[in-house]
């Protein structure tokens, strides 16, 4: 599963009508909390790209004090792209590609058992540290349900890791003497 | 300050060492979680500081009392005054409806019965499950009778709960209803939380984490000092 695709997120949040570019970064930072927050330069290039497509028109413009205000609005491409996205299912896991792994795997490879070994420690002390942090921010009275749905997306898949540290911690010294037979 | 302490707990079954040698400190309202893979002790461990079984050798102190040297009524008396327990399942008893479940520790220690009764409720309507109050065990489902075992544990509003594995035997999202609302309460009203699992994700509603490995404190704490690549979260 590959990073957000930014446009069909844009164009989802147009969906219910147009909105300005200031209020697309809003509206985007509030409904995937915790998500890397869209930069306003990413906001109007990807509403640039998606304009130069056909997917969304602009909708009026109201210049207040200086600041470009242009609204934009989905077009029936950009609706039909949309619920072409929706309709589409992601390849679980197509490549095993993880940092983790393959820092696991070059420590193998260069070092020895001991390197790798310390790096998976490490590594886990900074997941068990991290799954702490998100179990407060979800366990917190005032958080509303999209903070806990965030949350526990990115809780389970460091509790993935984390099972997967663990077993690797348990397998490494047979790895190693695989690797360098 | 520090309420409940273990120090170089051993305890043996037969020939196999569960504990060797095991040191705690669990201050008042602290949430702790033991964790470790199956069979490095931690459940041994949780009955040794529960005072439900005797360690071959160390010591367990409540409140700077020695209760591993106490005879079964009075660690049963202490168990019943200042502690709650809660397992994973089975622990209701079957003849009696929830509501009966929740007011029996408060009846066993001389609460009236209208009282225990109100205070049943209250407990049940706090886990969600006041609807099932008149039901009896067998007709409920997992998720409910654990609610209502965890309500039960904490009604007395004990010093210390004692959790085994408290979520082992329920679904992902009820086990974590069932948790976020026991550590939301345990912190409410000062409760302290011995909390045993092999989940990372359970343990991470702890303040703090210790891990044993056959039978000894392999490590604590767990606290983040390794620097992060590219400083990035």
């Amino acid at each position: 599963m590959g990073e957000v695709s930014t446009p069909h997120v844009l164009l989802g949040l147009l969906a219910g009508g147009s909105r300005h570019g200031y209020e697309l970064k809003r509206a985007h930072d509030e409904r995937l909390p915790r998500a890397r927050p869209l930069a306003f330069g990413q906001v109007y290039a990807t509403l640039g790209r998606l304009e130069r497509d056909g997917l969304v028109a602009t909708a009026g413009q109201d210049r207040v004090a200086g600041p470009d205000r242009t609204a934009y609005a989905l077009t029936d491409q950009g609706r039909d792209t949309l619920d072409q996205w929706l309709s589409t299912v992601e390849p679980p896991m197509p490549y095993v590609a993880s940092t983790l792994f393959a820092k696991v795997v070059v420590a193998l490879l260069v070092a020895d058992v001991d390197r790798a070994r310390s790096y998976l420690i490490a590594q886990r002390a900074a997941h068990t540290a991290r799954l702490r942090e998100l179990t407060a921010v979800k366990t917190d009275p005032s958080a509303t349900l999209s903070d806990v749905v965030a949350a526990d997306f990115a809780i389970a898949h460091l509790d993935a890791d984390l099972r997967w540290l663990h077993a690797t911690l348990g397998r490494v010294a047979d790895w190693h003497r695989e690797v360098h037979p | 300050m520090t309420q409940l302490q273990a120090r170089g707990v051993v305890r043996a079954y037969g020939p196999t060492p569960a504990l060797r040698g095991v040191t705690l400190d669990l201050a008042e309202g602290e949430i702790v979680a033991v964790t470790g893979p199956s069979g490095c002790g931690k459940s041994t461990l949780l009955h040794c500081l529960a005072g439900i079984l005797r360690p071959d050798a160390g010591e367990v102190t409540w409140r700077g009392h020695r209760i591993d040297t106490w005879s079964e009524a009075a660690r049963s008396r202490l168990r019943r005054t200042e502690f709650g327990v809660l397992f994973q399942f089975g622990q209701l008893v079957a003849e009696l409806t929830a509501a009966e479940n929740v007011a029996l520790p408060l009846l066993l220690a001389g609460t009236g019965r209208r009282e225990a009764r109100t205070a049943a409720f209250t407990w049940l309507e706090r886990f969600g499950v006041a609807e099932v109050a008149d039901v009896r065990p067998g007709e409920m489902s997992g998720g409910q009778q654990q609610r209502c075992a965890t309500a039960r544990a904490l009604v007395t509003e004990p010093r210390v709960l004692f959790a085994d594995e408290p979520t082992g035997a329920l679904d992902t999202l009820t086990g974590e209803q069932v948790l976020t609302q026991l550590v939301r309460l345990a912190r409410e009203q000062r409760t302290a939380v011995v909390l045993v699992t092999h989940e990372p994700r359970i343990a991470a509603y702890a303040d703090r984490e210790i891990v044993l490995r056959d039978g000894l404190v392999d490590h604590t704490g767990l606290g983040l000092d390794v620097p992060l690549a590219g400083g990035a979260r």
